[in-house]
């Protein structure tokens, strides 16, 4: 067995405020890879962001650049299965089976009218506020905003 | 000793390091994981993941554009 104690010290943490399909997916290979690289891994869900926890959401976010009212996703939704990419739901079922913890911004629920029963509770480890985000930035090797 | 096989053909970033992370949580001291694989940055990204995770890489080879890592635990 591995020393997890020595191991698993590092830790990124990564938040997540955009709602846009591309980001999601750079935050979710970013959390995966510091997974897959030995290291503890936090997202922190916030804003337009929380839309993807909703039931149903996750791959409803537009592009960040030429969406083009959703024929730029179609186009990359089209390069990415060519290209044998993992779809989001295999990425985001991959964090959590490796330990990954997804938190949701309480505060930020309650302006977007999102309540608990709103959100996956298969993903959700914890609804919290920023001095949580702040514990576990403050003792990370890397910390993103997305 | 029991061997895994993690068979990531044609799969891409981060599948390849993703499934070798799972197999390397379940598998003993002891135990052996063979992967294959034709991602060509995951063939140098799984010996430094089995780094990280304190275990070592037996054995590399290749054969066109597939890869073997053989991984002792």
């Amino acid at each position: 067995m591995e020393n997890n104690n020595k191991v698993l010290k590092e830790k990124a943490t990564i938040i997540v405020h955009s709602g846009d399909f591309d980001k999601l997916y750079s935050a979710l290979i970013i959390g995966n890879g510091a997974l897959s690289m030995g290291m503890e891994a936090t997202i922190f869900f916030t804003f337009w962001g929380l839309l993807r926890l909703k039931k149903g959401g996750l791959t409803k976010g537009g592009l960040s650049k030429m969406n083009l009212f959703g024929l730029g996703k179609l186009l990359i939704n089209f390069l990415m299965k060519r290209k044998n990419v993992a779809p989001l739901e295999k990425l985001i079922s991959d964090f959590k089976e490796l330990g990954g913890k997804i938190l949701a911004c309480e505060m930020t629920m309650g302006i977007m009218g999102i309540k608990k029963k709103d959100l996956r509770q298969d993903l959700v480890d914890d609804y919290v506020g920023v001095g949580t985000y702040i514990q576990e930035a403050k003792e990370s090797k890397i910390t993103l905003f997305i | 000793m029991n061997k895994f096989i993690v068979d990531v053909r044609n799969q891409v970033c981060p599948v390849p390091l993703v499934e070798v992370r799972k197999a390397l949580r379940k598998a003993k001291e002891g135990d052996e994981i063979e992967v294959i694989g034709t991602h060509e940055n995951s063939k140098k990204e799984i010996p430094m993941a089995v780094e990280a995770a304190g275990k070592k890489v037996k054995e590399i080879t290749e054969e066109g554009k597939q890869w073997k890592i053989i991984i002792k635990c």
